[in-house]
């Protein structure tokens, strides 16, 4: 684990963004389309909230892809359809009834509060389907991988490059003052030559310069031994490219949702597959633009849609039947946050009780891409925050009593965890 | 993505240095073979090894180990495909069951983590009640050396579906010819299975179905049938009992599955009053260590005994023998006609004119204690019917057997006969849990679950029906019996359905079946009827049967028993089980002859204390009526009857054991005929010594009596005395010239422990009967590691949790002539202590030197008195180990806590060597995932059982009883997140909610509602050793005996 490849992110940040700039540069503005944006952007509102939960325009979920359906049926027909199938079933229409059968009488659900107008925006979505972006920055940078991963060394040889001339351009400096007749000095190496020398002809100096010496080298060597077993920075490489951004930060779907144990129990829990399948079940693939940096590596939509099917495979989903076969396959995420066994946390006692928020120890994981471990979990850290936080315990009537008898003990408005307790060795250890 | 990221630490292992690899993967290197290298000193010198090349290896690879240690394991973090809803992962989901396994009944609470049952605690809204092999049983569960997994047709493998082809063939083959096939199960008291059986007769009319319990209560169950019509086993409730006679009757221990929570219940001494319980037994048994008076009798007094108890009592004369303790038979007698219907009689004696006459006694005192309505159903074996059918087997008269749970093969007196019977069966089916020594000798052995993984009702009382259900997905390819029944049967429904439709039309009337899986117990309203039946039972007859067996007595007499820990012996190879210590001798690994002091020093026989701390023993050939057991190793028994031995069944199993566990020795030849009490027995010497593993050698307090004190009940309702004074005074010392309690000197500034909780234990001595239950459950919940008899031996077990067992007699010294009393001392002196009184008797009048007495109390009487002291960690607010601890591993918590942080101890051992309660264990060796300790903690199955919110403790750490930490924790964190105050005795320990006699009371006395705060401040409560000023969290309360005066 300490052979973790520590991501330099800020280089990677670094180096993205000076790749997005260039690109920026020299890309096009975006091409116009003949297209009514409003119109569409209407028809995909609504689209989204009412009927994306069993259609899609490309693709056969519960019901019928609906991509071009303009061309299949006419507008009347679709608009009676919408608004009540059903009715229309019963009319006796013999298109709708063989639609119905055709999905195995599965009905649609009635939208009579729909106007005409809506359902034009809808099928005027259908239709145009989506906006084509401009191929702008995503695209490009995504056909250049290299453009990405610039090798460590090239950035090494440009700091390398820069620094030696800083000192050419030094050298050059102090040679023309010295030849515009300012004094000349020993210079650099001169100088710690010279001071080299002092130290070897005075006792002291020497004895102190072993002291400061052996001081310095304990100082890193306990420095070095301390971060053994620290593994901040920890990011293995999950077995499914999931991406906490997208679904934390970008869709906001609460932590425990997913994590739901967390309040509950010692352990925040791994979701379980069919936590997945609630949503992915109707998810099957990403948006056209979406893209994925992970371990340097760039996932665009083909990547990322593998990475839902492998979720499918899991849960034993089969997305063209659309059905479960039951061969299920257990996911083996790797763990980031470990503590040692003989460490007792419990994350009820910090969520449910303490309000204490996801993000105080495992860092902007809604930012993270892919999770890396953001607090150093010793138990320095741990015993900090415990010291420093003072408890809230307002409406909590287990506290009550406690509260009041240990405010006025310590003299203080609100006790600290520490002074709760919190800091005794059998509380953790046990 | 690439998923198999690759992290190197070293150039070496870049470049695929194979020494890295090695280091890796061979953690553990083969011991180097210095002596063979440096012996001889041609090579020494010849080896081209340089002294500098030797310092570059070890150079480099000391280099390489800790750069090989730096490198932490990847773990996986596994969630579930489909998570179950009643399931959130971390935290504990409790289930209402029973446990039957034929000879333990049990309604117990299962706790179970993530699908897997971790905990067995009795279910006291049912009444449950758990000994230490129910607690145990959740281990045997994850037995993977000894249940059977898959079905066998002789050593092969089958499925189950041809197993069933096949035996349904031959039943049929067998129906048509009516050729007779039996059923042998042992007792099921399952209704419901009743009936699936009484179907698949039907099905089958030659099949005849036969109870066999191997450990036998038959001659009761005939005994009861001939006087009230019906067969099955009387219950008792001591809790209303005024005068308890008990003549070889261990009802605290196994005789009729135990009774100890209501004799209990009969003795609380807060009431102020308490049965009076008198015990004339011969092997010491936990029900004699209890009674208020022992009388010693080897068997053939016993039934002397009885007979005059009830001429005694009825005023008539059956046929006798006069017996040495004649008056105190008569004076028993004259309590038990005053007690009157309060009175009860019991006898353990297998003998069905025993039970008879043990019966009638109760008739004529007009019992209230007996029920004779509402029966007892745990024993139902049938000796007759199992002689029968052995004799049958062998005669070639039963054509097919089918045997479900029992182990004829290893528990019968005559299991060669029934061995080579069954070869010669046309179809023999053994249907079972474990691989045993009848599921190897019969045609085919199906695999059967456990009780935590099957379904079923239990009626162990008459009208009290018990629900099971399973509480973990079954580990092996099993079916249980009802299921097998019915497929064979015919029948396409499963037993989970039948067993609802059953409840519905039979049990329930009406009431849910939710809320009585839930509670998983239900009580019939409605029981049936009494009926009257004549009895024609002739006590004269009886006692002069008895008589007559009694008189043929010669030679010694063994007494045949169950042990506290292994019972019949069915959970032989559970670990945790064979390391309890018997309550008794305090041996654990072992069985072995107990023999009293004088017959031992007749015989020649000897317990040596060894240098290592542990005793050895002699061996023992014992005949009994023409069979002989050869290398019984002895041990002897303080208390035992002269002229009797006793010897414990269950032990010597081996057939599908791990070596380890095939300790002991075999006593079923021995039980012939069903009965625990065989005459004519002939012992001799043998040569060698027998190793024993002890957990406490010393037998007696030798003197400390700050450690366990005792009072009489008279003494303890006499409002007069001041207990501080007289029976529980503490130890005094002079402190600036004033007498003052040596506990209120302190070398410490006290505590403030008045803010949140401060927990306390208390434990009454009174009402600890010595079972064990809490030691299996310290185990279960804190993950107390097994380390084996030769660590035993040597004192290194790491029990968190002990029990205590001290002896206690008078002393007599012939050489001086006494000139008093202790009687008449104690008056002269009304205001000592007790043990105070003793000691300066024996001082001024036996005129005994302090190393005379210590010799004296060394050499317990015959007949000693016996105490149990539960001991663990006393959590002292004043800890002696806290202040020497150079790491300060060991610290104390606001709440009272005395706590240990494993991962802080260097392993010094101070802390231990400055216990006075010797209650610190040292780990010193990794007992798990290490071959050498190959227990329940070094296989897959075994870890199932471990509790994950304890962690399992390393090598070179020390450990102790944590005071339950972890579930007062979990206690507080559940009302936190409720948001409310603790409710009252919310607090628990595994071992206050194990213990079944409520001798164990844990919670906080900061709240002033809670049992255990009044009780911190009873007349009774103590503190063991409390001059020492450790002022312990642990309180005891004095144990008291009711002597019998007004």
């Amino acid at each position: 684990m300490k052979s973790v490849n520590h991501h330099s992110r800020l280089t990677k940040t670094l180096v993205r963004s000076l790749a997005f700039f260039l690109v920026f540069l020299v890309s096009f503005s975006a091409f116009s389309q003949d297209v009514d944006e409003a119109r569409q952007k209407e028809g995909k509102k609504l689209f989204k909230s009412l009927c994306a939960s069993c259609h899609k325009l490309d693709k056969k979920l519960v019901g019928p892809a609906l991509a071009g359906i303009e061309d299949k049926r006419t507008n009347e027909w679709l608009k009676a359809w919408i608004k009540d199938n059903a009715a229309l079933r019963a009319s006796g229409d013999k298109d709708a009834i063989a639609i119905f059968e055709e999905y195995n009488g599965s009905s649609m659900n009635a939208f009579p509060q729909l106007t005409d107008q809506n359902v034009d925006d809808i099928l005027y979505y259908t239709t145009v389907g989506e906006l084509k972006k401009a191929p702008a920055a995503g695209a490009e940078v995504a056909g250049q991988p290299q453009g990405d991963q610039a090798p460590q060394w090239l950035i090494y040889i440009l700091a390398a490059a820069i620094v030696v001339a800083f000192l050419i351009i030094g050298s050059l400096l102090k040679t023309i003052s010295e030849l515009k007749g300012a004094p000349k000095t020993p210079g650099l190496m001169g100088q710690t030559a010279e001071l080299w020398e002092g130290i070897k002809r005075n006792t002291f100096l020497k004895v102190l310069t072993v002291i400061f010496g052996a001081l310095v080298a304990a100082y890193f060597l306990f420095g070095t031994l301390f971060k053994v077993g620290v593994d901040t920075g920890y990011q293995p490489i999950q077995p499914i490219a999931f991406s906490h951004k997208i679904h934390a930060g970008d869709n906001k779907i609460d932590c425990q949702y997913c994590h739901s144990s967390a309040k509950h129990s010692k352990t925040s829990g791994i979701p379980s597959v069919n936590v997945c399948m609630n949503c992915h079940k109707n998810i099957s693939e990403v948006a056209d633009d979406t893209k994925v940096v992970m371990d340097d590596h760039t996932l665009v939509k083909a990547d990322l849609d593998k990475e839902i099917a492998k979720i499918y495979e899991a849960a034993g989903w089969d997305p063209d039947k659309l059905e479960y076969t039951g061969n299920t396959k257990p996911i083996k995420w790797v763990r980031v946050h470990n503590l040692p066994d003989f460490a007792y946390f419990n994350h009820s006692q910090h969520v449910t009780v303490g309000g204490v928020a996801c993000q105080k120890c495992h860092g902007p994981v809604e930012e993270m891409e892919e999770v890396y471990q953001h607090s150093p979990l010793t138990m320095g850290w741990c015993i900090d925050c415990h010291k420093d936080t003072k408890v809230d315990l307002k409406g909590n009537e287990y506290y009550a009593k406690i509260h009041e008898d240990l405010a006025k003990k310590y003299g203080v408005e609100q006790v600290t965890i520490a002074q709760l307790g919190g800091k005794e060795c059998g509380k953790c250890h046990y | 993505m690439a998923s198999d990221k690759k992290y190197w630490q070293s150039v070496e292992e870049l470049k695929g240095s194979s020494i890295v690899e090695t280091l890796r993967n061979n953690e553990f290197v083969q011991d180097i073979p210095t002596d063979e290298f440096l012996g001889d000193k041609e090579t020494l010198e010849t080896s081209s090894t340089s002294r500098r090349d030797f310092l570059k290896y070890v150079g480099f690879t000391t280099a390489a180990a800790s750069l090989a240690a730096c490198e932490g394991p990847v773990r996986k973090s596994i969630p579930y495909v489909v998570q179950p809803n009643d399931i959130v992962v971390g935290v504990a989901d409790w289930y209402a069951t029973t446990i039957a396994d034929g000879f333990d009944f049990a309604n117990v609470l299962v706790k179970t983590r993530e699908g897997r049952p971790i905990q067995i605690m009795p279910n006291k809204e049912a009444g449950g009640v758990t000994n230490a092999r129910t607690q145990a049983s959740v281990l045997s569960l994850y037995d993977g050396k000894l249940r059977l997994r898959e079905p066998r047709k002789g050593e092969t493998e089958i499925s189950w579906a041809d197993a069933d082809k096949e035996i349904v063939a031959k039943l049929n083959e067998l129906k048509n010819a009516n050729e007779p096939v039996v059923l042998l199960t042992g007792t099921l008291a399952s209704p419901s299975t009743d009936k699936v059986i009484a179907d698949f007769i039907a099905a089958y009319p030659n099949v005849k179905h036969v109870v066999y319990d191997a450990i036998s209560e038959s001659a009761t169950a005939d005994a009861f049938e001939a006087m009230y019509g019906k067969r099955a086993l009387p219950d008792y409730d001591f809790s209303k009992a005024g005068v308890i006679a008990s003549i070889g009757a261990d009802f605290l221990g196994d005789w009729q599955g135990g009774y100890e929570k209501s004799y209990a219940d009969g003795r609380r001494v807060a009431t102020g009053k308490m049965s009076y319980h008198v015990q004339i037994e011969s092997n010491m048994s936990l029900t004699g260590a209890s009674a208020d008076k022992r009388i010693v009798a080897k068997p053939s007094e016993q039934i002397f005994a009885l007979i005059n108890l009830y001429n005694a009592v009825t005023g008539s004369s059956l046929p006798s023998k006069a017996t040495v303790f004649d008056a105190e038979v008569k004076q028993l007698a004259n309590d038990l006609k005053k007690a009157g219907s309060k009175g009860v009689v019991v006898t353990g004696l297998n003998d069905k004119n025993a039970q008879l006459i043990a019966l009638a006694i109760n008739k004529a005192l007009n019992s209230q204690v007996i029920d004779t309505q509402a029966v007892n159903l745990t024993r139902q074996g049938n000796d007759t019917e199992v002689a029968q059918l052995v004799a049958d087997i062998k005669a070639g008269k039963v054509k097919g057997l089918v045997t479900y749970n029992v182990n004829p093969v290893y528990s019968l007196a005559n299991a060669a006969d029934f061995a080579e019977g069954i070869k010669n069966l046309k179809l023999s089916v053994a249907l079972s849990t474990q691989n045993d020594a009848t599921a190897n000798a019969t045609q085919y052995t199906l695999p059967a679950p456990h009780n935590l993984e099957s379904w079923g009702d239990v009626m162990a009382k008459e009208g009290v029906y018990s629900l099971m259900q399973p509480t973990i997905q079954p580990l092996f390819n099993t079916r249980q019996l009802q299921d097998v029944l019915l497929k064979w049967t015919g029948s396409t429904v499963n037993y989970y359905d039948t067993l609802k439709e059953f409840w519905s039309t039979n049990v329930l009337g009406g009431a849910s079946w939710n809320q009585a899986l839930h509670d998983g117990f239900f009580k019939a309203t409605t029981i049936a009827e009494a009926t009257t039946f004549e009895s024609t039972v002739d006590v004269n007859a009886a006692a002069v049967g008895l008589v007559r067996s009694a008189n043929s007595a010669s030679g010694f007499e063994l007494n045949l028993y169950s042990s506290t820990a292994l019972g019949d012996g069915k959970q032989a190879n559970n670990p945790w089980l064979q390391e309890l210590p018997d309550p008794l001798t305090r041996a654990s690994w072992d069985n072995y002859l107990t023999m009293s002091m004088a017959d031992a020093k007749e015989l020649g026989f000897e317990n040596p204390v060894k240098d290592n701390g542990a005793i050895n023993g002699n061996y023992a050939n014992v005949t009994v009526n023409g069979v002989t057991i050869n290398k019984i190793p002895v041990i002897i028994q303080p208390g035992q009857a002269k002229g009797s031995i006793g010897l414990a069944l269950g032990y010597g199993r081996t057939q599908g054991l791990k070596p380890e566990m095939q300790v002991g020795i075999n006593a079923y030849p021995f039980y012939q005929n069903g009965n625990n009490v065989q005459f004519n027995v002939s012992i001799e010497k043998a040569s060698g010594w027998h190793k024993f593993a002890c957990m406490q050698v010393q037998s007696t307090l030798a003197g400390r009596h700050d450690i366990l004190k005792e009072a009489s009940l008279k003494e303890v309702n006499d409002k007069s005395l001041d207990p501080k004074h007289t029976w529980n005074k503490p130890f005094m010392v002079s402190y600036d010239h004033q007498e003052v309690e040596g506990s209120k000197i302190d070398l410490w500034d006290e505590h403030d422990r008045s803010l949140g909780h401060h927990f306390n234990l208390s434990i009454d001595l009174t009402s600890c009967t010595g079972c064990g239950a809490c030691v299996i459950a310290c185990h279960a919940e804190n993950n107390v590691p097994v380390v084996g008899k030769d660590e035993m031996r040597v004192g290194r077990d790491m029990a968190w949790l002990r029990i205590d067992r001290y002896y206690s007699s008078t002393v007599v010294d012939k050489q001086h002539e006494a000139t008093m009393t202790l009687e008449e001392f104690k008056a002269q002196n009304p205001n000592l202590a007790n043990q105070e009184v003793e000691r300066r008797y024996t001082e001024k009048v036996l005129e005994l030197s302090k190393g005379d007495l210590f010799d004296a109390l060394e050499n317990p009487a015959e007949n000693p008195q016996v105490a149990f002291q539960p001991m663990m960690c006393q959590h002292c607010n004043h800890a002696p180990c806290e202040t020497v601890c150079p790491v300060a591993a060991t610290s104390h918590g606001r709440q009272g806590q005395n706590q240990m942080a494993y991962n802080r101890c260097v392993g010094t051992r101070y802390c231990a060597n400055n216990c006075p309660y010797r209650v610190r264990r040292f780990n010193w060796f990794n007992y798990a995932e290490n071959n050498e300790f190959d227990f329940n903690m070094n296989n897959e199955y075994g870890k199932m059982v471990l509790n994950p919110d304890v962690v399992v403790r390393s090598r070179g750490v020390m450990e102790k009883c944590s005071m339950c930490i972890q579930m007062t924790q979990a206690t507080i964190l559940k009302a936190k997140k409720e948001g409310r105050a603790v409710n009252k005795d919310e607090f628990e320990t595994a071992c206050s909610s194990a213990c079944s006699t409520g001798a164990m009371v844990f919670g906080d006395i900061n709240n002033s509602e809670d049992t255990v705060t009044a009780l911190k401040e009873d007349k009774r409560a103590f503190h063991v050793l409390d001059y020492i000023g450790t002022k312990p969290n642990v309180v005891y309360q004095v144990k008291v005996r009711n002597t019998n005066e007004a």
